[in-house]
């Protein structure tokens, strides 16, 4: 039962976005999230949107996979748009009850919020869909490369990132294990309260963390029998390499970012 | 001198009291001298706690002598700048096959040692791809290291340490989690390697199935090397094998016991085909 949790959520196909170099992928999402922040009007939405579902489109990825991603932040949509719509100043009030108004002012702004978190949702959600792990920890240790000059350990943060990847399963695995093991012996996990369901994890916690440590020393152990020491004078198997169509997202992106502000000047 | 040479070595673990204090010593590595050499199938047999996987750690320089000195390959192992290419001479394999995989692909994981000696990536590449080989595990390379038997995580560790292009490996216990299957399997990737690219293989161990094949024995007790030869000098001694808690192969207890019986057989029979041989030389004589 516990074994079908899956963390990370791609989607295997083989599409454009899918062989676009990691980084690229990063900094678009970025891009976008930034041209979300400046969209001030109708006209602005218009070509975000169109510009998300050209994506969309472009991933391969089906539209039921994306929307899912919006269930999980439905409540926090739900109450930034509740605030914009009774918290926001204005003339025209529509609607008055109570100490609540509603104002048109409140009503657009509302709206307009509802629609950049869900883009913004689906648009980074995008991003994870189609870039394994692994790649997004390579463009991030690369993309990133930069920060090492301000001592930022940007290798060691990538090499834990993928480190904790790897483990996941199996922490999964010996967690379910613990779990069987201790339901053997007659521990309840599924009756009681709240409180005492956590308390009946005690048991499992415990356990799980002193076999995640002496994994762990035993991991660097093995890491250090094949010379691993930090990311000085390392090579890659794997080096992220920009290609044509690389350079050509970078361009449409950059068009995509003067055309938002363009549109957010003039009207 | 040999690839790997020992000189009264000596290690001792510092015991520590409740708040971290050290409180006497515990000597796991006592007056060890062994000399190995190139090329040579050495296995090092003991109980638990006898002071076996200590020895291996300081072939790797993941341990240092407390007194002594050990050198891999001339090069002795306590000097900061020996230390990498102690760590290249000599590869290690552990116990436990699913802590020292570190990539979430096979080939990546295969690809991890080059990558960390600053190998260039077009040799990355052919490295990785003998090493799959090598042990058999080519088709499996875009495989996640999670699907894969306890034998083939082995085998993807042993392709790990291959890829460094060591000239010896030390392993561990390797065999000791996995079924017999998978021990069957692990034990015959490790002699073709033995075999073919003329690796020095070091086994730790304490089945004794897998040292039968062995050119050299290791026998050790309390920290001390107690016993040491061919195969069949060792296991010859069965008595004094068993006084060391260790359990020698099916057919020598059982060459033993008739031996003990009156049976004019001779010590140390190794296999099943030769305690067939001598049985049928027995039966046959008038």
């Amino acid at each position: 039962m516990i074994r079908d949790i899956t963390i990370g959520q791609y989607y295997q196909t083989d599409s454009l976005l899918h062989r676009l170099d990691p980084r690229t992928k990063l900094v678009g999402t970025l891009v976008f999230i930034v041209s979300l922040f400046i969209a001030g009007n109708w006209l602005c939405y218009a070509l975000a949107a169109v510009w998300l579902a050209g994506m969309i489109r472009l991933s391969r990825v089906p539209l039921s996979f994306i929307v899912r991603g919006l269930k999980a932040v439905m409540i926090l949509l739900l109450i930034s748009v509740g605030f914009n719509l009774f918290l926001t100043n204005g003339e025209t009030v529509l609607v008055r009850f109570w100490i609540f108004r509603i104002t048109l002012e409140g009503l657009r702004q509302a709206f307009f919020m509802a629609l950049r978190l869900i883009f913004l949702i689906m648009g980074s959600s995008l991003m994870t869909l189609t870039t394994t792990p692994n790649q997004l920890t390579d463009g991030l240790e690369t993309g990133l490369g930069f920060l090492k000059k301000i001592r930022v350990p940007i290798h060691e943060i990538a090499m834990m990132m993928s480190i904790a990847l790897r483990f996941i399963p199996i922490l999964i695995e010996e967690t379910d294990k613990i779990m069987k093991a201790q339901m053997a012996r007659g521990a309840d996990f599924e009756t009681g309260n709240l409180i005492e369901r956590a308390k009946a994890l005690v048991p499992i916690l415990v356990p799980l963390f002193i076999s995640a440590f002496r994994r762990a020393t035993d991991l660097a152990m093995a890491m250090e029998a094949r010379c691993y020491h930090g990311g000085e004078a390392r090579t890659r198997m794997k080096p992220l390499v920009y290609e044509t169509r690389d350079r050509m997202t970078y361009l449409a992106f950059a068009a995509y970012l003067a055309a938002m502000i363009a549109l957010n000047r003039i009207f | 001198m040999g690839i790997i040479k020992a000189s009264k070595l000596i290690y001792d673990y510092i015991k520590r009291d409740e708040d971290g204090n050290p409180d006497g010593t515990r000597r796991a590595v006592d007056q060890v001298d062994i000399d190995i050499e190139a090329g040579s199938f050495v296995a090092i047999l003991g109980h638990n706690g006898s002071g076996k996987s200590t020895l291996a750690k300081h072939m790797n320089a993941l341990l240092l002598p407390t007194e002594g000195t050990i050198w891999v390959s001339g090069k002795d192992t306590s000097l900061d700048e020996n230390l990498w290419d102690v760590r290249r001479t000599a590869g290690m394999v552990f116990q436990n096959p699913d802590n020292q995989i570190i990539g979430t692909v096979v080939e990546e994981d295969v690809g991890f040692g080059p990558e960390n000696i600053g190998v260039p990536t077009p040799e990355i590449w052919k490295r990785v791809e003998q090493s799959l080989e090598a042990v058999g595990m080519t088709m499996y390379r875009h495989h996640s290291p999670n699907k894969l038997s306890g034998g083939q995580k082995q085998r993807v560790a042993i392709a790990g340490v291959m890829a460094m292009r060591p000239r010896c490996i030390v392993l561990d216990e390797p065999t000791a989690m996995l079924d017999p299957n998978g021990r069957k399997e692990v034990i015959r990737t490790i002699r073709e390697l033995n075999r073919a690219e003329q690796i020095t293989v070091i086994l730790i161990t304490h089945y004794m199935e897998e040292v039968i094949e062995a050119d050299h024995v290791y026998v050790m007790d309390d920290g001390r090397i107690v016993m040491e030869g061919t195969p069949h000098e060792v296991f010859a001694r069965t008595e004094e094998l068993k006084s060391y808690r260790l359990d020698v192969p099916q057919v020598t207890e059982l060459s033993w016991q008739l031996k003990k019986a009156g049976l004019p057989l001779s010590d140390g029979i190794l296999t099943i085909d030769a305690f067939v041989d001598e049985i049928m030389t027995l039966y046959k004589k008038p």
